[in-house]
């Protein structure tokens, strides 16, 4: 009769899929133990045991079906099968009676028990079951106490109420200490404990440093706090700008330790060289502020520059090679940068390939998993509910844009009409700049400028940043895209603004910096002839050797890597001035206006005109971007720079912070920001790159000052590597370096890279269109699993007297296995209750699958493995049928 | 640790430790969490396992549970009668399955439960109103959290689910499947 290991293999797995089948548990849980009757011993063992926990949903079906199968009793099923045939499934009432079933299983059994012997001898093939502990019986003994084992590990997992989980667990317990004494086997269980103890452990150290790690992260608070109230795109800003600050804290480290400190701490000290003393003629105005402001001064000759810095090969005890040092950082500055954005691309595209497939079932997943139950502080619990409700709307906004239908050709046309002012600013913007620059350099020629006119390029171009944008912006509202497409049109058209006055910018300095280098030629003579002049001269005594030209006379150059170094500083600073006055004046002071003026104004001042700013994300991003490559382009130049950078980023992270909190408010259509920046990091890149270009062209093709800087006196800054290959490195590697550098050997490496990243490009794609493939079929899967389970639905209720009946012919296909008698018996026909059973079994398996003819027949205990297979093999059929009456009302 | 044999015996605390993701010090704290809402109500001793419930205003006002939108349906979920007051035996359930050890699947099974807000083992268009409702404090606008029909250009947030996942028969959700 029914095997109940089987059953109690299906409870322990389970798990709780299910409370309709909460009866079915007990009774089977109470059959099992009641069960385990000598006589069927060998159909246990053979059964197979699909218990991993992570089962398929398919796979519980079965064992469902089982399950139901074994719930009836046989002397249920005849009435039961009687009762299908006349098309009535009633499965509530058959659930109903486990009780009843149970008795009648208990009886069953019994006379099964009886009867045994007889179908033995007609098996005629199994020996040995008369006697009362077999070794098959302790072995199903056995197998009970581990299944009962499990059930009191598994307890906790189930979904019960306490007082269910409290009996079950007293009965499994007693039934364990029953059994288990008879068996000898209690010995895992210490070892078991011991290992459960250290999981735990593992999961709490775990956890802990999790909590550990987030607690590191600065600036989470700010920042969810910031998401929470104005939605995930601000808050996507606030990210960058947190990864940008830890970038730069990378490279100032980088700078600050192995250019700045060194010089400082082993370098020639102040007014011992010339390029390290304020000239005399500068000396009185040198510590005014107004010059200092400018970068001038005392400032201009310090170790923030790269004028500053002395050609000694070495310095210090530690023999530091410092123009070496100087190089290295300058490259490994840009070297890291590159490798840092390339990383965190990459790693955005992995992390959304991955979350690719959750796109499908967005609302869903904001419905049931969006609040955080955690959450135990009334004022958190605020900013979650505005952020889920936030995002709703963003997910609202999403699905109203996937979903609207418009006139194209409008549209189209006020794109280009959009596409075509927009041009047209750029340009405009560009001679504007143009202009300026050419003023400036007829500026730069006279004396006695004003310090507007001195700064007028620096000026137009921040006023240029600052309008600019809200004029795109206006603009932008013809094109009605959507917002996150908007986001980044607005974002392209700052940045070719910025990058116009950028470029316009850097080719006026790289005039300056060609008429500075002509003028070289004659200011070293210059100061060579002074020199020579001042030793040389006659009118002071010969004996005596003339004390040094004091350096702050000596004639020099104008040194143009200082004047560049300059330039970049001058214009972070006035910037980040420039977004500092128009935060507080454009955000705070309106925000104040509005607020407190609202009393006695004659409109609304709140919903009408002034009303309160928005955070500008795409203005503020490209500003970040773009100061950031001025950062990277003038690094070389003034290595102070950095330093500076980071502390403008700290400051503004929490001047930004406080106004987005104070004074403005959430966008109107809140949206979310593309998953991965990685929009902004691919800008990031091309300004890296646009800015790494201008630094190697002087790097590489114009000769340093001849008088400041650690590469004076050489012919190109590059020498300085020459100089330590030739003169460090014993001379066979100079050999290779010079052997590595020839052209015959640079090509076919550039050819190779080349031919690899075809290949790798080649097979990534085969890669994702594989990928995509996948995916497909996977909908698919899905799609046909849910026409698949409506038709069953619809089936169900036609013709629900024959699933049910094959589901539970197919469940007694097992259930008459043990018996070796039931074929003979198939031919009385249904005279015999237990006859019946079979006959309909064989007759039903029969039909539909061929396989299973052999099987209520004399089975060999030693074929067992058949019954898994087929069973396995059953299963799709099953399934059909146990869906059906999977969802009972209860 | 003197205290906690006057209050279960020995074989009791082994049996929660069984049945619950605690240890023995953790059951213990809860029970004093437990006793402390309803000090008058609840005895400091339960060898004998006194039928004794702490009613819902109390246990809704637990810090765990008070910010929690859906503080009600878990304590109903929990609750032996469906009303919310609770019993020791639930209390100690309840936060087993809230706590971190708790396995995905039992989460999920109280999960359904807890977003089946009318009990008839169905996810339907009323309960995710509910739960969209409670989720954002009512500040969605009624078209915003009604249910179109799937044709419907604009498909709220209630809309959508039942659109996304298996739907089962019109607009329903039904508990295998959204669990498995």
């Amino acid at each position: 009769m029914s095997p109940p290991p089987k059953g109690m293999e299906v409870e322990g797995d389970r798990s709780g899929r299910r409370s309709s089948r909460k009866q079915a548990h007990k009774a089977e849980g109470l059959v099992g133990k009641h069960g385990a009757q000598p006589g069927q011993k060998e159909r246990v063992r053979g059964s197979p045991r699909p218990r991993s926990p992570q089962r398929k949903q398919t796979e519980f079906r079965i064992c469902r079906e089982e399950l139901r199968g074994q719930e009836r009793s046989p002397a249920m099923r005849t009435g039961e099968s009687r009762r299908k045939r006349d098309g009535r499934a009633s499965f509530k009432e058959q659930r109903a009676s486990p009780k009843k079933d149970k008795k009648v299983l208990r009886k069953e059994e019994r006379w099964k028990k009886l009867k045994k012997p007889r179908s033995l001898s007609l098996a005629s093939s199994t020996s040995g079951v008369e006697s009362p502990y077999s070794e098959e019986e302790l072995a199903q003994i056995l197998e009970q106490v581990e299944e009962k084992k499990k059930l009191i590990a598994t307890m906790r997992n189930k979904p019960w109420p306490m007082a269910k989980k409290l009996t079950e667990l007293r009965e499994a317990q007693e039934f364990v200490e029953k059994y288990e004494g008879a068996l000898g086997k209690g010995k895992g269980k210490r070892l078991y404990a011991y290992r459960m103890l250290m999981a735990k452990k593992w999961v709490k150290f775990k956890r802990d440093f999790d909590n550990f790690k987030t607690q590191c992260i600065p600036w989470e608070m700010k920042i969810k706090d910031i998401e929470s109230h104005f939605g995930s795109s601000v808050a996507s800003y606030f990210i960058f700008l947190r990864w940008m600050y830890g970038v730069n804290l990378v490279l100032f480290g980088l700078i600050f330790g192995l250019v700045i400190i060194p010089e400082v701490l082993m370098g020639v000290p102040y007014g011992s060289i010339p390029r390290k003393t304020v000239p005399r003629a500068e000396e009185e105005k040198a510590m005014d502020f107004s010059v200092l402001w400018d970068f001038e001064g005392y400032i201009k000759y310090s170790a923030l520059f790269y004028g500053y810095y002395n050609n000694q090969r070495t310095i210090g005890w530690l023999r530091y090679r410092l123009p070496m040092a100087y190089f290295m950082v300058g490259i490994s500055v840009f070297g890291y940068s590159l490798m840092i954005v390339i990383r965190s691309m990459a790693s955005n595209t992995q992390g959304s390939t991955s979350e690719g497939e959750s796109d499908n079932f967005t609302f869903s997943f904001k419905m049931f998993t969006s609040w955080d139950y955690l959450i135990g502080n009334s004022e958190t619990a605020d900013n979650k509910y505005a952020s889920i409700t936030t995002s709703f709307k963003e997910s609202i906004v999403d699905e109203q844009e996937s979903n609207k239908e418009e006139n194209i050709h409008l549209t189209r046309f006020l794109r280009i009409l959009a596409n075509f002012l927009i041009i047209c600013c750029l340009c405009g913007s560009g001679y504007l700049i143009y202009f300026v620059v050419k003023r400036s350099q007829e500026f730069s020629k006279m004396q006695n400028v004003s310090w507007y006119e001195r700064n007028e390029v620096e000026i137009v171009m921040s006023l240029l940043g600052m309008f600019c944008p809200p004029l795109f912006e206006t603009i932008a509202a013809l094109e009605n895209y959507h917002p996150r497409i908007g986001l980044k049109w607005q974002l392209g058209r700052i940045f070719a603004l910025f990058l116009g006055n950028l470029y316009t910018f850097l080719l006026a300095l790289m005039d300056d910096v060609h008429l500075k280098l002509s003028n070289e030629a004659t200011i070293k003579n210059i100061t060579h002839w002074t020199l020579f002049n001042y030793y040389n001269s006659s009118g002071w005594n010969e004996s005596v050797p003339r004390p040094p030209l004091h350096p702050a006379d000596v004639p020099r150059g104008s040194c143009w890597e200082t004047a560049v170094g300059i330039e970049f500083m001058r214009l972070t600073v006035s910037d980040m001035l420039v977004t500092y006055i128009t935060i507080l004046l454009g955000d705070f002071l309106r925000a104040c206006f509005v607020r407190f003026m609202n009393y006695c104004w004659c409109w609304d001042l709140e919903a009408g005109f002034p009303s309160y700013a928005e955070f500008d994300i795409s203005g503020n991003v490209l500003g970040l971007i773009f100061n950031q490559g001025m950062i990277w382009m003038g690094s070389f130049y003034a290595p102070g720079l950095v330093g500076i950078n980071v502390l403008r980023l700290l400051t503004s992270m929490y001047f930004q912070c406080w106004a987005v909190m104070s004074s403005n408010v959430p966008h109107e259509r809140v949206f979310k920001a593309s998953r991965s920046n990685n929009f902004y990091m691919a800008l990031l890149l091309l300004v890296l790159f646009l800015s790494l270009l201008p630094v190697a062209y002087t790097i590489m093709s114009l000769p340093p000052s001849f008088d400041c800087g650690p590469f004076s006196g050489k012919n190109r800054m590059y020498d300085v590597l020459q100089e330590t290959i030739e003169n460090d490195f014993p001379t066979f590697l100079g050999k290779i370096f010079a052997f590595l550098a020839n052209p015959g050997l640079i090509i076919p490496a550039i050819l190779l890279m080349f031919l690899a990243i075809y290949y790798l490009n080649s097979v990534s794609k085969s890669l994702s269109r594989a990928n995509a493939q996948l995916r497909k079929k996977i909908q698919a899967l899905r799609e046909v699993e849910k026409s698949h389970k409506s038709v069953k639905n619809r089936a169900t209720d036609r013709d629900s007297g024959d699933t049910p009946k094959s589901s539970k012919n197919s469940t007694q296909l097992q259930i008459t296995k043990p018996e070796p008698a039931s074929h003979s018996a198939s031919q009385s026909q249904f005279l015999d209750k237990k006859a019946q059973d079979t006959g309909t079994t064989s007759s039903a398996s029969g039909t539909l699958l061929p396989a299973s003819q052999h099987l209520p027949g004399s089975q060999p205990p030693g074929v067992k493995p058949d019954s898994g297979k087929l069973q396995s093999r059953t299963h799709p059929w099953r399934s059909a049928s146990g869906k059906s009456a999977q969802r009972p009302p209860h | 640790m003197g205290s906690k044999q006057t209050v279960f015996t020995h074989e009791q605390l082994e049996e929660y430790q069984d049945c619950t993701f605690f240890t023995r010090k953790e059951i213990m704290r809860l029970f004093y969490r437990y006793q402390d809402l309803a000090p008058q109500l609840v005895p400091l001793d339960y060898t004998s396992c006194p039928a004794v419930k702490v009613p819902y205003q109390l246990i809704g006002s637990m810090p765990e549970l008070k910010d929690n939108p859906f503080r009600q349906r878990i304590a109903q979920v929990f609750s032996e009668d469906g009303d919310g007051h609770m019993t020791l035996d639930n209390f100690l359930d309840m936060f087993s399955v809230m706590s971190e050890m708790a396995p995905r699947d039992l989460k999920a099974y109280y999960a359904f439960k807890i977003y089946d807000f009318n009990n008839d083992d169905y996810i339907c268009a009323w309960d995710l109103e509910q739960t969209v409702t409670r989720l954002t404090r009512g500040e969605l606008s009624a078209e915003e959290v009604t249910l179109p029909a799937p044709a419907e250009p604009v498909p709220g947030p209630c809309g959508k689910p039942c659109a996304d996942s298996c739907v089962t028969s019109a607009h329903f959700l039904s508990f295998p499947v959204s669990v498995g």
